[in-house]
Formats: structure tokens, sequence, C-alpha cells
């Protein structure tokens, strides 16, 4: 379970942003989470209700949004079907995915004095 | 102070920062993949499950590779140092990592490893993840390629219940093909189409550690990252005495 080490640089990152912009709080934090990136945002939410205490997300609400998976032909474009063989029905071209695999920190809001 | 009437209260302001959560372990990664470059090295990531045979491949690998090549690993584990004593029981100088609780290796702990191993002029380095099927994909350690071991009594569906795991690999390379005699359910073929579901280029050698079939197909495979990998170096090379900037 590696969602606990990820919150933990999440709250730093986030607690540097803050000093950076000289901020008296932290209201919002999102997050993009691909369903191929091996996060589990259930997971990544519970472990941030435990280790934001004291952080300066201390009262920041995460705000989680999930990124489907996509997959399409890395040759030709085109979209191939979920679950099917990871390989163009058109080109022949092998498979690349087009978003699903997003760990990213999006957004800080913060209050600034 | 509130830009809209000038209250005085403190304003709430976006920050749009679009980054990796690995972006720590990223930047690690990139540092430990210039030293490996720089000296040649050509480093395999294993990983799979716990009892996949990882250890096992990595002995029979250091038998067909003989003493001309010189080779070392990393061994990943929670709390034994039970798989670096075997290692090392194979001619192979191996360094411990115990992780405690963590399930898997990052760049960080390879970094700190690579501080205790004699590793400049070695040709390979094999790194044996934690055995664990989630966690490991995550983490690029600055390794040259992605070898996940899948042993045939896992189940042929397993690269569909782990696709994380799966399209992070270079090469699977499915273990203990001798059992596939007790095994009359099992398929390869079946194997292999859930491979393909999940790997854009699926790339599968099977392999028995005890009887020693499909080892040449896995050594070649080596070879050939390896000289790709010197390519790469030599193509750099040439860049840069062109007038490049050094970097």
């Amino acid at each position: 379970v590696h969602e606990a080490s990820i919150v933990q640089d999440l709250l730093e990152r986030v607690g540097a942003l803050a000093r950076q912009h000289g901020a008296s709080g932290v209201h919002r934090v999102s997050v993009r989470l691909g369903a191929l990136s091996g996060v589990e945002p259930g997971l990544l939410a519970g472990a941030y209700e435990v280790l934001r205490a004291g952080t300066a997300c201390a009262r920041a609400r995460l705000d989680i949004e999930p990124v489907d998976a996509r997959w399409e032909c890395g040759s030709c474009g085109n979209e191939l079907a979920a679950g099917a063989a990871l390989r163009c029905r058109s080109c022949g071209g092998a498979g690349r995915l087009a978003q699903g695999d997003e760990i990213l920190l999006e957004r800080v809001e913060m209050e600034v004095p | 102070m509130c830009g809209t009437c000038g209250c005085g209260d403190p304003e709430v302001v976006p920050v749009e920062v679009h980054e990796s959560l690995l972006a720590g372990n990223e930047a690690q990664a990139r540092h430990n993949r210039a030293h490996f470059a720089s000296a040649g090295l050509t480093v395999i990531n294993l990983m799979g499950a716990p009892g996949s045979g990882k250890t096992a491949v990595l002995e029979a690998t250091s038998r067909m590779l003989g003493p001309g090549c010189r080779i070392a690993a990393l061994a990943g584990d929670l709390a034994t140092e039970n798989d670096a004593q075997r290692l090392r029981r194979a001619g192979i100088p191996t360094l411990p990592i115990t992780t405690g609780q963590a399930c898997h290796l990052d760049a960080g702990m390879v970094h700190r490893g690579m501080h205790h191993l004699p590793w400049q002029g070695l040709d390979y380095l094999f790194i044996e993840n934690v055995g664990n099927l989630v966690c490991p994909a995550l983490y690029d350690l600055g390794q040259s390629a992605n070898v996940v071991a899948l042993s045939v009594t896992e189940g042929e569906d397993k690269p569909l219940k782990y696709p994380v795991m799966f399209k992070a690999a270079d090469l699977v390379l499915v273990t203990k093909a001798d059992l596939l005699r007790h095994l009359p359910d099992v398929s390869l073929d079946a194997i292999s189409d859930s491979l393909a579901r999940v790997m854009p280029r699926p790339q599968v050698i099977v392999v028995s550690s005890a009887t020693g079939f499909g080892l040449d197909a896995w050594v070649a495979w080596l070879e050939a990252r390896r000289s790709s990998g010197a390519q790469r170096v030599v193509a750099g090379l040439a860049a840069h005495g062109a007038g490049d900037p050094p970097r």
C-alpha cells in the first residue's frame, strides 16, 4: 500500500506551495487519478484524512477527479475497445495509453492575505 | 485583501500545479539512470508476485551468463535477507534492501544501495523488487527495462487482474514451465491472450529455471537490451561531439 507515502509527498508539496505564496490557509487540494495509475482513490482519501492533521492541509478538502483509461492506436489514432487486445484492428499498430495513468496534483486553492 | 470589495478578508486563489505526485521519485530515478548510462550498465528491474520465481530466475541467469559476465544484484525484501543470501551463493554479489513495511523499492532506496555496492565496471545490475504485483509498478528506479515474472501456477487471467503491473513490463517471463505437465488445464495461449489485453507490445519468454528451458532466449533478450543501450550511449556521445552543449 503506497497511498500513505504518496499522501506524505502531497502534504509536503502543498505545504511548500503555501509557504511560497505566503498563504494563511489551504482550502482545497485537487488531484487527478487515472484508472490505470495504480493508486486507489478510496485509500488515498483515507490516508489523507489520517495524515493531514498538523499540516498546511489540516482544514483543506481533498477533491479526487477519477480519469478513465482510454487506449488508442499508436500509429493511426483509432480508439481501441476496452478489454480487447491492444492492437489496432484496422492498421495493426500497437496500442498507446491516451489517458488513465495520471497521478497529478492539479490545483491548490489557498487563502492569501 | 479581498479584491472584490476591499473588506480586508483574505482572498482564496487557485494555484495551478499540474505536477506528478511522484515527481520526487521521478527526479531521483533520472539521476540513477544518468549514472547507470555513464557506466554503460544495463539495469533490470525484476518484479512479480511473491513466489513467482524471481530469485530462481536470477540464480539460473548467473549460471547461464557465466563468470565472464560481471553482474550484481540488489534484493528488496520486507523482512529477511534470505533472497540476498541465495543470490550470493549463486555467485552474484548482492546487497539486500530490507524495506520494513514498505511494499516496493523506490529510486532513493536504489540510490542509497548503490553507495554500498561496487557497481562500476559491471555489465548487468539486477534489482529484485519486493514480491508484489501492485506498488512496484509505480516507482521508476532508473532501470533500463522492467521484467515481470509470472509463474504458470498463478492463473491465466493474472495479467487482467493486475493490468498496471503488466502494462509497465517490457518483458514477461512465464516461469516454472516444467510444472506445465502437471497442469493440464493451464494454457500458454490463454496467458498470452491475457497479456495482449494489457500490454501494448507483449514480449513473452517461457522459461524453467529448474530445467533450463527457455533460458537461452532470456539471455539473448538481455544481450540485445545491453547492445541497444550501448548504441544509445555511443549515439549520445556522437551528438555531444558534434557540438551539443554539455549536459
